[in-house]
């Protein structure tokens, strides 16, 4: 009863035992993420969703587009906001009430991966400058937390935005009007794909899943462009990395994330 | 009820609805039982638009301790929707209506919860509208009961729900988000199936008495076959299908 989050010490010996012969307790190669599969379109009532799973774990992740009010400072280009949640029937250690500090650094993360990759272009985003703005909600709501929520709700909000239709709008009286029939896509510069490493021992895994999360020493998220260029990092965890352990996990996050982006470009060719 | 103006027209002279359905058909309704992997129970509901998910935790440490009762098991219930779930983005925090939702729908499945032998410890059922329609409340009293069972509670009997209502002068079974809006009348309903006991009913609208008999009984009709399906779920879940 009560909290069921407890790491037997055989289990932590089983996972860096295997580590130490170079493979993972499930079979997996240290730098190969859990299987990814994207379904889009599965909340129509959303501008965009996406269901994603990264091995057990879920997140759907529904887009709004609504005109919003911009910020005094910022009347030339539309809003994003990205948020995540641990819905309470995901984990028994998940909690209904105010967001811990674990679920406000997801959602910042999450956030900060897609905001800092321009990855939509917001100046294309004005109805009326320092009127009315395009806003884009990306609400991600975790459902079963099977272990590196970062990633699988970067991805969801990733093929997410790119599901999304956006209305067009136009001032009528001072206020934004919708213009019946009239819908476009969100305008795409580039598609931002985290990847997260956790460092066990000496050795770095990509996308631990909720055992290997646990045993971690500490863990870096690292989200690429699609020119290979790294724009949002964030460590955690009780301990820290080398230099060369930077490097390399910056060269597997590019190498990696590759691969994830053309997973998630194809999630919107399907649609 | 809205009782909006709408050129919409909710019944045709065949009697025929605004979504192509007769007066006493219900929406494509399916269940899937056990769909999660950390709860120790769970279930999946589309009811017509409605995309609900249930999962239940327990019985477990109640916290906070106070809230905890030396007699019997306690049951909370949190019906909670996704900002995404309807057309105007809905803020994260649990409004009043839902937190009113929670309650009714607690209260419904209070009485077939065998909470005695359990005492000094919770039971969570966590509900997420991932899309709402019409009649979510139902849908979600529904996915509910089968997570509770997928979990294992000792349960004296299924809680099924349906909602009636009162269409264009006309009783209709299980209305929509449309019929919701512009209709006369909408009336939920929860009943455990073997006892014929009712633990849900609310009424929005107008009816009569006549009106309000029928309407209870074209609910019950809407439950029984809801019934159905929760059994069926629970069946595939335990026998893969087989034994039904």
């Amino acid at each position: 009863m009560g909290t069921v989050s407890i790491l037997d010490g055989l289990e932590r010996k089983l996972i860096t035992d295997s580590l130490d012969a170079g493979r993972r307790a499930d079979g997996r190669a240290l730098d190969e993420p859990r299987k990814i599969t994207i379904e889009t379109g599965t909340i129509p009532k959303a501008e965009g969703s996406a269901r994603v799973r990264l091995g057990k774990t879920e997140v759907v992740t529904g887009v709004k587009v609504n005109p919003s009010t911009p910020f005094p400072d910022t009347g030339d280009k539309g809003a994003l906001i990205c948020t995540a949640e641990i819905a309470p029937l995901a984990h028994p250690d998940a909690e209904t009430g105010p967001p811990s500090e674990g679920v406000i650094e997801l959602a910042r993360v999450v956030d900060r991966g897609i905001r800092e990759s321009h990855m939509i272009d917001m100046s294309k985003l004005v109805i009326q400058r320092d009127v009315s703005v395009v806003g884009v909600f990306a609400d991600n709501a975790v459902l079963d937390d099977c272990g590196n929520l970062f990633d699988a709700c970067s991805y969801a909000s990733c093929a997410a935005i790119l599901d999304a239709k956006m209305p067009t709008w136009e001032m009528v009286d001072g206020a934004p009007k919708m213009v019946e029939g009239a819908s476009s896509e969100l305008p795409i510069s580039t598609i931002p794909v985290s990847v997260t490493m956790g460092r066990i021992g000496r050795h770095i895994i990509v996308d631990p899943d909720a055992t290997e999360w646990m045993c971690m020493d500490a863990r870096i998220t690292i989200t690429t462009n699609s020119d290979g260029n790294i724009c949002a990092l964030q460590k955690g965890g009780r301990e820290g990395f080398s230099f060369e352990q930077l490097a390399s996990c910056a060269d597997t996050a590019i190498a990696v994330g590759a691969k994830i982006r053309s997973t998630i470009e194809s999630s919107k060719q399907r649609s | 009820m809205g009782g909006r103006e709408s050129d919409l027209v909710l019944l045709n002279s065949d009697g025929i609805r605004c979504d192509g359905r007769k007066i006493d058909e219900p929406r494509r309704i399916s269940i899937k039982a056990g769909v999660l992997n950390n709860a120790n129970g769970s279930a999946y509901i589309e009811f017509g638009d409605n995309k609900i998910l249930a999962g239940v935790f327990g019985p477990r440490d109640v916290h906070p301790k106070h809230q905890s009762d030396s007699n019997t098991g306690i049951l909370r219930v949190r019906y909670h929707m996704q900002p995404y779930s309807v057309p105007e983005r809905k803020r994260p925090a649990p409004s009043r209506r839902e937190i009113e939702i929670s309650k009714v729908i607690k209260e419904a499945l209070l009485p077939a919860v065998i909470l005695e032998s359990f005492p000094r410890t919770a039971v969570d059922v966590y509900i997420e509208i991932l899309q709402a329609d019409g009649g979510s409340r139902c849908a979600a009293l529904d996915v509910a009961a089968v997570a509770l069972a997928d979990a294992g509670i000792p349960m004296r009997d299924m809680v099924s729900a349906c909602a009636a209502g009162k269409v264009a002068d006309t009783i209709v079974l299980d209305i929509n988000n449309e019929e919701d809006q512009a209709g006369q009348a909408d009336m939920p309903i929860a009943v455990m199936p073997n006892s014929g006991q009712i633990t849900l009913l609310q009424l929005d609208g107008i009816l009569s008495t006549s009106e309000y008999k029928k309407c209870i009984e074209t609910g019950l009709v809407g439950c029984k076959l809801v019934y159905e399906l929760q059994k069926k779920a629970l069946k595939e879940r335990y026998f893969g299908g087989q034994g039904s």
